[in-house]
């Protein structure tokens, strides 16, 4: 009798932006300074998020920082981690990676297994596998890795130490380096 | 302050859009090849690559096992917080600020540097400090590649991107932010590197004299 209504799709972003909008229970924020929540963004993400805690299929597969969220100090955690807002300390993801967003400001030293950068930082990068400039990412500071991507188009100002991988210090390990140039 | 908004009316409207060009030259290159026997002949070198961040070198350079550090500039000196409005009224580039900003690092360190063709583009007021920045941080017998254009090369002649091919071969990619600021001759090149020990000059075809330069 009635027809099922087609599901709605998100509209595309410029940056994949992951499931959930939430600060992950494993992510300890030692020191958060302000969040400004009259972003309109930041208000609409509320309901959204509401919905998503009640329901009985929540589930966390990113902890996701908006991009109204201010943080002064050390931000650690042991998940993946979206990064969406501004961060002023030390970013340490260790074993997980972390993804700065196109709104994305930090102006930290950052250390995760692997750091995907859209948006800015100002800070020292330690990417320990891998690490990916995306062509609006802006980096100011040092990026120490085995492998990286920069997209053209990246803005980059700092020295790039490639690390050999522990395991195998050949010539060819570091031709693993793989670089897009896609034409910008 | 009229002066000063003028500045930024002539950039905004006038100029013409920040992208580079898609398209990609391949130019062979006889300053790079042996630029590159320096750098293929050990790996573990510091290289300071001076032009816009270009993937494709840092994938070259890095592949060889040599460490790389990217300044752009020339995108730098654009910067708007860099100028300072004089006693006269009249603005100028603040030209200490900018090296406290840029390229700063402790002692020598550098053993190659590719200057690419920025000193033809960049603002007069830093084209010798940069010179002499870049000599207190090279090591002692590193190596300077630097691209000059010549006269015959005309006013017009567009700002390139140098991305690495090859070992002797370079792709350029047009960028059309910057205009050609003045013509270097062989003897002014020399006078700007008079502290270097020495000075090796190829002459390429499209107008421009390839400048090996040695700390």
């Amino acid at each position: 009798m009635w027809k099922a209504r087609p599901e709605e799709k998100p509209s595309g972003s410029a940056a994949p932006a992951p499931s959930t909008t939430n600060i992950g229970t494993n992510t300890n924020l030692s020191a958060v300074s302000s969040s400004n929540t009259s972003a309109p963004a930041a208000v609409a993400a509320r309901p959204a998020f509401a919905a998503q805690r009640t329901g009985d299929n929540f589930r966390a597969e990113v902890a996701h920082i908006g991009k109204s969220v201010l943080i002064k100090g050390e931000l650690s955690g042991s998940e993946d981690l979206y990064l969406d807002g501004e961060v002023e300390g030390s970013v340490d993801l260790k074993q997980h990676s972390l993804t700065v967003g196109p709104h994305g400001r930090v102006r930290a030293n950052i250390r995760a297994r692997e750091v995907i950068l859209h948006g800015k930082v100002e800070g020292n990068i330690q990417g320990d596998e891998k690490v990916e400039l995306k062509k609006s990412a802006v980096l100011v500071g040092d990026i120490s890795t085995q492998r990286i991507t920069i997209e053209d188009g990246a803005y980059f100002k700092g020295a790039i130490d490639i690390q050999k991988d522990g395991k195998s210090q050949s010539g060819e390990a570091r031709r693993e380096l793989s670089l897009s140039a896609t034409a910008g | 302050m009229p002066q000063f908004f003028k500045m930024f009316r002539s950039s905004a409207a006038g100029a013409p859009p920040l992208t580079p060009s898609q398209e990609r030259v391949p130019r062979r290159s006889t300053g790079f090849h042996e630029f590159t026997k320096v750098i293929h002949a050990r790996e573990g070198l510091t290289v300071l690559d001076l032009g816009p961040t270009s993937p494709t070198n840092i994938h070259y350079l890095t592949s060889l096992g040599h460490k790389v550090y990217n300044v752009d500039v020339l995108l730098s000196s654009t910067d708007p917080a860099l100028l300072r409005k004089t006693e006269d009224d009249s603005i100028t580039l603040d030209v200490e600020r900018f090296f406290a900003e840029n390229l700063v690092f402790r002692g020598d360190q550098f053993d190659a540097v590719l200057l690419w063709s920025v000193a033809d583009y960049l603002p007069e007021p830093l084209v010798k400090p940069l010179v002499e920045r870049i000599q207190s941080v090279m090591k002692p017998g590193g190596m300077l590649l630097g691209f000059f254009h010549t006269k015959d090369a005309g006013p017009e002649a567009p700002y390139h991107r140098y991305h690495i091919a090859g070992p002797d071969v370079l792709e350029l990619q047009q960028v059309p932010r910057f205009r050609l600021q003045r013509v270097f001759n062989n003897r002014h090149i020399e006078n700007l590197f008079q502290n270097f020990r020495s000075l090796k000059f190829f002459l390429a075809r499209d107008h421009t004299r390839e400048v090996l330069v040695v700390r």
